[in-house]
């Protein structure tokens, strides 16, 4: 009786907690599928990139990477995510001001536009620069009358570059922008602040934490891209491959460390990028979350 | 700063947000824009401050006489408020207020010492000088609203616009700054516009109202003015309950069912369709006929927990008549509900295709 009770009481106190939970054989089998799933596809990877590079011994890692055509390598790619990612930058930010603040014809179509380089695979866009700009293309024959070199060159990596990573920060910003609505903006205005004013001190600091994150996953794309940029490139040793070409090149030529040396960098930026990623995403959903709480509906005519 | 407004219409793709519209707002005076939403109240108000630009045509703007019409809204010497604050959320109070200073060109811009002084000294206006290093998103809605009424003041405007200054808070509040509000224009003598829904709010704080409806202006004038001389059926029904009696003018007396009453306006023999307005304050009731105009109903209902005890009736003809008595009398009366009584208005309303007559019954 007393323990019939007892048990009784037991059950009592467990039972919120059976309400809102799973039994524990089904938590501790849904948690290891899913760390499992990452080990394998993500960690070991990972782990693998690093223990290749250094199979023979650091000094062979950085002799790799110390190489001429690994040098240049790298340094086009940062050549080309310096000019792609501000380039981009300055659009998104402008693309984004103009569709959450203003009303004009063709807003449907620019929103539609700029999420093209989403839909369609990078390799074609590559072929499309290959298509235009390229010996048989439309304007090529200009081009080479007048020694301008796009396709097998550096400009025909970066305008590809540029094509690949052109929604990232317009895509971050435009739901932010309109979520702020112009009231800040018209207050400012009425205040007297220029347009410029109005930009760098209300506009800007608004939008900080959305636009690092759009300029990090950028920056990523832009230094990690392989389709496109592998049409118009030509795999010129030292001239025109980037480092995601070079890493293909050397694999190819079985100088394993090489390649997976030049791979540790690019996986190297990818963490330093998550872990970017992550603080900026933190205080852009904090900011968003603000947002949401103070903003009421916008004014009535 | 004086304020015309001239011919001035607007439209929104295919919605006319103002219709013709004209106003005259003297120096230094309190105006009121009373209207429901969608009247286009915030419209007038945000085009007067250079925020929208009137349809193109013959609408002008005048500042001090001044046309104003295409000027930038930076350069209209305005201020401001904006109903939900548009405060600078990722600036201190402190900033905020001074935000207007710190634009200007650098040769009118005051030293930083000065804009310091200023700044506080505005903030102790609003009394908020103990908040100057605190974030918009750490202070109350109305905090919030006075420090957007002090940014607005700093550029020592000659015209001060608010948009619903109050509408977002809640009541105790909203009566409290508004009388605030009263008591700083009286200090400063700024000319002002507001714009409000709440015709309690217009009545009480304004020296002259202006009723809007569906981009019109029904009617301007003193609270007074308004209150007790109402242009329009809209006016009368904006500004508190009515009973509203359906009836006809015939020769010289309006009808409304049971109710007769003296109507000497009327313009010809013919009868026309008219209706009558009564103010639940402006009937009183009776347990006998008395020989006055009036109607016999039964009381329904009987609210005593308010300032005036409310009464609700329906006439022998199945009309629901609202009626406010003073307790007095209705203590005299002993009045219960079933009973059946004789209401009798004081004063009734009468309006013939809009146009407007106070007849004392």
């Amino acid at each position: 009786m007393q323990i019939g009770q007892l048990a009784n009481a037991t059950r009592q106190a467990r039972l919120p907690d059976r309400a809102t939970t799973e039994p524990l054989w089904v938590r501790i089998l849904l948690t290891s599928m899913a760390m499992g799933f990452v080990g394998l596809f993500l960690l070991v990877p990972l782990a693998a990139v690093f223990s290749q590079a250094l199979a023979k011994g650091i000094d062979a890692y950085f002799g790799a990477l110390a190489h001429a055509d690994a040098l240049a390598a790298i340094r086009l790619t940062l050549l080309t995510a310096a000019i792609a990612v501000p380039l981009n930058l300055v659009f998104g930010i402008a693309a984004s001001w103009a569709i959450a603040k203003f009303e004009f014809v063709g807003k449907s179509v620019l929103i539609t536009l700029i999420d093209l380089p989403f839909a369609v695979s990078p390799v074609v866009s590559g072929v499309i620069y290959v298509i235009l700009f390229g010996m048989q293309g439309y304007f090529g024959p200009w081009l080479s009358r007048h020694n301008v070199e796009i396709i097998f060159a550096v400009p025909g990596i970066i305008l590809a570059t540029v094509f690949v990573t052109f929604p990232f920060v317009a895509r971050e910003l435009i739901p932010l922008m309109q979520a702020q609505g112009t009231e800040e903006e018209e207050a400012a205005v009425s205040l007297g602040a220029s347009g410029w004013q109005t930009f760098f001190r209300v506009t800007l600091p608004n939008i900080k934490w959305g636009l690092l994150y759009g300029v990090i996953l950028c920056n990523a794309r832009a230094m990690g891209e392989f389709g496109a940029v592998s049409v118009v490139s030509g795999h010129v040793r030292g001239v025109t491959n980037t480092m995601p070409l070079h890493v293909e090149i050397l694999y190819n030529e079985y100088n394993f460390v090489g390649a997976f040396a030049v791979a540790s960098l690019l996986a190297c930026l990818a963490l330093v990028t998550l872990a970017l990623k992550s603080l900026a995403e933190w205080r852009f959903k904090q900011q968003l979350a603000e947002e949401s709480v103070e903003r009421g509906p916008s004014y009535e005519y | 700063m004086s304020i015309e407004v001239r011919n001035v219409t607007k439209h929104f793709g295919d919605f006319g947000a103002l219709k013709n519209v004209s106003l005259e707002v003297r120096t230094g005076e309190l105006v009121a824009l009373l209207g429901p939403s969608g009247s286009g109240k915030t419209t007038l108000l945000r085009i007067i401050a250079g925020l929208e630009v009137p349809d193109p045509g013959e609408g002008l703007i005048l500042l001090n006489g001044e046309d104003v019409t295409v000027r930038h809204a930076g350069s209209r010497q305005v201020g401001f408020v904006f109903q939900h604050y548009a405060l600078f959320r990722h600036m201190t109070v402190f900033e905020n207020v001074a935000f207007g200073l710190r634009v200007r060109p650098a040769r009118q811009r005051p030293s930083k010492t000065e804009i310091r002084q200023r700044v506080m000294r505005l903030l102790k206006l609003v009394q908020l000088d103990w908040l100057a290093d605190r974030y918009p998103g750490q202070l109350s809605g109305g905090q919030r609203q006075r420090v957007a009424l002090a940014r607005a003041l700093a550029i020592e405007p000659k015209l001060l616009l608010l948009d619903e200054p109050f509408g977002a808070l809640d009541a105790r509040i909203r009566e409290e700054l508004r009388r605030w509000l009263r008591r700083l224009h009286d200090e400063l003598h700024v000319t002002s516009v507001f714009v409000t829904h709440d015709q309690e709010e217009a009545l009480e704080v304004a020296d002259r109202v202006v009723i809007m409806n569906e981009g019109r202006i029904e009617q301007t004038g003193t609270p007074e003015e308004v209150f007790h001389h109402p242009a329009s059926e809209f006016v009368i029904e904006f500004l508190g309950h009515v009973n509203i009696f359906h009836g006809r003018i015939e020769g010289d007396k309006a009808i409304f069912g049971p109710l007769e009453v003296e109507y000497s306006d009327s313009p010809t023999d013919v009868v026309l369709p008219a209706r009558g307005l009564v103010r639940p304050y402006h009937f009183d009731l009776a347990l006998e006929a008395g020989g006055k105009p009036g109607f016999r109903a039964t009381i329904l209902h009987i609210n005593a927990a308010a300032p005036q005890v409310k009464i609700e009736l329906l006439s022998d003809t199945g009309q629901s008549v609202h009626v406010e008595l003073p307790h007095d009398r209705y203590h005299e009366l002993g009045l219960a509900v079933s009973q059946t009584v004789f209401v009798t208005p004081r004063e009734i309303n009468v309006f013939v295709d809009n146009r407007a007559a106070a007849v004392p019954a």
